[in-house]
C-alpha cells in the first residue's frame, strides 16, 4: 500500500514536470514594493498596488489564458527591509517583477538583488538617476521620472527665469543628494552660483532651523531637494518665516500632486515643479484617473508614480503576448520591452532606451491660485513642456556600461 | 553671531513642544505609574480634532485650544476606564505595550481614511506675519508658542506642586489606601490626572496644527524624541520635564546649525550620557 502511495506521488509529481515543459507557462507575479505606512504612502502605496490591478484588469490577458497575480508588501523606507522581501519574493513567492519601489535607497538596493534574481524592475517612484546611470543593470526600467530630469526641467526653467543663485535643503540620503548634485550641474552650467546647502535627517517635523540657514545665505533661489512630508513641512514653514514675502523664491525640485493636495492651494500656489503626468491632461488621463480616483479610499488623483505602475506594466503586458509566454528570464523580457516602442494613455508615445531610461515628455507646471481652481485636485497649470528627447540626461553623457561607445 | 541668536531662539519654539509633551507624560507616569506610549497618537488627534472643528463645523483655532484637549482627554480618560486601570499593579511593561498598541491602531485608523500627506490648517489671522527682531525674522505665532506653553505648563506645576488637589493626588500615588480612607475618590482623580495628561497632549497639537501638516504620523515622529526628552529629566519629575524640554530643543537646535545631519541623534546621545552617569534622571527620583 506505501509502495503504490509512493508510486503514485512520483507519478503526480512526474506528470507536474511534464505540463509545465511542454504547454507554454503563462504565470506571471507582480510585486508591488512600496512604502505602504510612511511619508510616502500616499503618493505610492495603496494607490500604487491599485494601479497594478486595474492594469491586470485593463490588459485582459486573463481571457487569453494568462495567470496574473499582484502582491503588495511595504519596504517602510528601509533598504535593509526591502533586500529582505525582495530576495524572498524572487526566491519563495517566485515575482517575475518588481513595481513602484519608491525611495532611492530602497530602488538602489533592490536593483541589484533584482539583477542578480534576473527578474525584473520597473521603478516608477524612485527619483536618482543613477538607477540608469553608473547602476544601470540589464533588468531595471526607470519609468516616470529622475533627479536629472528634474533639475533639467525645473532648474533651467528657474535660472532663466533670474534665479541665478541656489541654496539648497537636501533630505540626508542617495535621493536628495543625487537631486542637490544634479540640480548643481545645471544650475553652474547656465551661469548660476550655489551659494551653499544643508542636509537635514529623512522624514524631519521641524525645518525653521534649516529655513534661517537658507534666509541668511540670500540666495535668489531656495531648492528643496527633498520629497514628501519633507517638502510640504518645508514649504509650509517658509512661508511662516518669510521666505518668499523676503524676496527669495522657493524651488519644489520635487512634489507630487497629493503634496500639493495637502498643502492646500492657499500655500502652494506659484510654486513651480515638474511631473510627467497630471491627471488633468488629456482626454486618456481623465479617463483613467476618474476610474482610479472612484476606487481609492479617500478618493484621491493618481500621482505620476501611481500611473506609471499602471503605463510600465501595460508595456510589460505588451512584451509578454510578443512573447508567447515563459515570462520568467528577466533580461530577456526587458530586451523584449526595450525593442517595443511604448504608448499608452497616461504617458502618450515613448520608448526605453538601452540604458533603461523611459523617454516621454515633461511638464513643467505651475500651481494655481485659489480663484482659477475650479474644485478639488483642479491644481496644476502647464507652463512649459520640454521634449522627450530633451527631458532626460543624454546617452553621450551616460556612464552606463549598457550604453557602447 | 546673529545666527546663532536665531537658532536659539528656534530652539526653545522646538522646546516648547517638547516640554509640552514630555509634562504630559511625566504626569502620567508619576500619578498612574504608566509609560503611556500612546502620547503621541494623542498628540496627533489633538491636531486633528482642531482641523475637523474648523473645516466642519467652522470653529476657530482659539476655540480649538479648548475643545480639542478636553476631546481628547474624554477620550483618554474613556481609555483609563475601560482598559489602563486593569493593569494598576503590573509590571511597566504591560502598560507600555498596551499602550503602545492603541497608539499603532489609532495611527493606522487615521492614515487609513485621511493618507500620510496630511491635512491643511492654517495659522490664525491673529498671529500670522512675523516681527523682524534684527537677528532674525520671528513669525508672530512661533512665539505665541513659546509663551503660551511655558505658562500652561507653569500652571500645570502649580497645579501639581502647590495646589490643595495636587496634594490629594501626590498623596493618592504614594498611598492609595490611606488617601481613600479619608474618603477621596481615588480611581476618579487618577482617571483625571490621566485626562489632564493627555490633554495636554492634544493641547500640543493643536498648537502644533498650524506649523506642521496634520498627519497621521506627526505623533509617531516625535513621540521617540519626548520620551529621550523625559528620561533625561527624569521619569515623574514635573519640572524637570519642563526644563529638560526647552533645554532640549535649544540644544537640538544649536545642533541643527553646527552640524545638521545629527541634529536627529543628538537627543539620544544625550540620553546615553545621562543613563551612565545618574541613571534617574537629572532630575529623577530613585525608582
Amino acid at each position: 500500500m506505501k509502495q503504490r502511495f509512493s508510486a503514485l506521488l512520483l507519478g503526480v509529481a512526474l506528470g507536474f514536470v511534464a505540463s509545465g515543459a511542454s504547454a507554454q507557462d503563462k504565470t506571471v507575479k507582480i510585486g508591488v514594493l512600496t512604502d505602504n505606512s510612511g511619508l510616502y504612502s500616499d503618493l505610492g502605496g495603496a494607490g500604487s498596488t491599485l494601479a497594478a490591478q486595474m492594469a491586470v484588469e485593463d490588459s485582459g490577458l486573463a481571457a487569453k489564458g494568462w495567470k496574473i497575480d499582484v502582491i503588495s508588501a511595504d519596504h517602510q523606507n528601509k533598504p535593509d527591509i526591502a533586500t529582505t522581501i525582495a530576495r524572498q519574493w524572487a526566491d519563495v513567492e517566485k515575482v517575475d517583477i518588481f513595481m513602484d519601489v519608491l525611495n532611492s535607497g530602497v530602488a538602489l538596493a533592490v536593483n541589484n538583488v533584482v539583477k542578480e534574481k534576473n527578474s525584473i524592475l520597473i521603478d516608477t517612484g524612485a527619483a536618482t538617476s543613477d538607477l540608469t546611470n553608473a547602476q544601470c543593470s540589464p533588468n531595471t526600467i526607470h519609468w516616470v521620472y529622475d533627479t536629472f530630469m528634474l533639475a533639467n526641467s525645473t532648474g533651467q526653467a528657474l535660472v532663466k527665469a533670474g534665479g541665478d543663485s541656489w541654496f539648497f535643503l537636501t533630505a540626508d540620503y542617495a535621493f536628495g543628494a543625487a537631486l542637490e548634485r544634479d540640480t548643481t550641474a545645471v544650475v553652474q552650467k547656465a551661469g548660476g552660483k550655489v551659494l551653499g546647502s544643508v542636509k537635514h535627517p529623512l522624514n524631519s517635523s521641524d525645518f525653521s532651523s534649516f529655513l534661517l540657514q537658507a534666509q541668511a545665505s540670500k540666495a535668489k533661489i531656495v531648492g528643496l531637494a527633498n520629497a514628501g512630508g519633507d517638502t510640504t513641512n518645508s514649504i509650509k514653514q517658509a512661508a511662516e518665516f518669510g521666505i518668499v514675502a523676503g524676496g527669495q523664491k522657493l524651488a519644489g525640485l520635487l512634489l507630487f500632486i497629493t503634496d500639493v493636495h495637502s498643502l492646500g492651494l492657499n500655500v502652494a500656489q506659484g510654486l513651480n515643479f515638474t511631473e510627467t503626468f497630471y491627471w488633468d491632461l488629456n482626454d486618456g488621463t481623465r479617463a483613467f484617473s476618474k476610474r482610479f480616483s472612484e476606487r481609492m479610499k479617500n478618493k484621491a488623483m493618481p500621482s505620476m508614480v501611481q500611473a506609471g505602475v499602471y503605463s510600465g506594466l501595460i508595456h510589460y503586458f505588451k512584451a509578454l503576448e510578443a512573447m508567447g509566454g515563459n515570462p520568467h528570464d528577466g533580461a530577456k523580457a526587458v530586451e523584449k520591452m526595450k525593442s517595443m516602442p511604448t504608448d499608452d494613455p497616461l504617458f502618450g508615445q515613448g520608448s526605453i532606451r538601452v540604458d533603461g531610461r523611459k523617454i516621454h515628455p515633461a511638464y513643467l507646471f505651475e500651481v494655481k491660485k485659489p480663484s482659477e481652481s475650479k474644485g478639488p485636485w483642479d491644481y496644476y497649470k502647464l507652463v512649459g513642456t520640454v521634449p522627450a528627447d530633451q527631458a532626460f540626461r543624454p546617452l553621450s553623457e551616460s556612464a552606463c556600461p549598457l550604453v557602447k561607445k | 553671531m546673529q545666527a546663532l541668536y536665531a537658532q536659539l531662539l528656534v530652539g526653545l519654539i522646538n522646546g516648547s513642544f517638547y516640554a509640552l509633551l514630555s509634562l504630559g507624560l511625566a504626569v502620567i507616569f508619576g500619578m498612574l505609574n504608566i509609560i503611556n506610549f500612546a502620547h503621541g497618537a494623542l498628540y496627533m488627534m489633538g491636531a486633528f480634532v482642531a482641523y475637523f472643528l474648523l473645516s466642519l463645523g467652522g470653529i476657530n483655532y482659539w476655540w480649538a485650544l479648548l475643545i480639542a484637549p478636553v476631546i481628547v482627554g474624554i477620550f483618554g480618560m474613556i481609555l483609563e476606564r475601560t482598559m489602563l486601570q486593569w493593569l494598576t499593579g503590573l509590571d511597566h511593561l504591560y502598560g507600555l505595550l498596551l499602550t503602545f498598541g492603541i497608539a499603532l491602531i489609532v495611527q493606522g485608523v487615521f492614515q487609513n481614511y485621511f493618507g500620510s500627506s496630511g491635512l491643511p490648517y492654517a495659522i490664525p489671522d491673529q498671529l500670522k506675519g512675523g516681527m523682524n527682531l534684527g537677528f532674525m525674522f520671528l513669525p508672530i505665532y512661533r512665539g505665541w508658542v513659546v509663551v503660551f506653553s511655558l505658562v500652561v505648563c507653569l500652571a500645570t506645576w502649580f497645579l501639581i506642586e502647590k495646589t490643595q488637589l495636587g496634594a490629594y493626588l501626590r498623596a493618592a500615588t504614594e498611598n492609595p489606601t490611606l488617601v481613600r480612607a479619608f474618603g477621596i475618590n481615588v480611581p476618579r482623580m487618577i482617571t483625571l490626572t490621566y485626562g489632564l495628561g493627555v490633554g495636554l497632549a492634544a493641547l500640543a497639537g493643536v498648537l502644533s496644527a498650524p506649523i506642521n501638516q496634520v498627519r497621521p504620523l506627526m505623533g509617531a515622529d516625535l513621540i521617540i524624541v519626548v520620551f529621550a526628552v523625559v528620561v533625561i529629566g527624569g521619569m515623574g519629575s514635573i519640572m524637570g520635564s519642563i526644563i529638560t524640554g526647552f533645554a532640549l530643543g535649544v540644544i537640538e537646535g544649536l545642533t541643527k546649525y553646527f552640524y545638521p545631519e545629527a541634529s536627529n541623534t543628538v537627543v539620544f546621545v544625550l540620553m546615553v550620557l545621562v543613563l551612565l552617569v545618574k541613571p534617574t534622571g537629572l532630575t529623577g527620583r530613585a525608582a
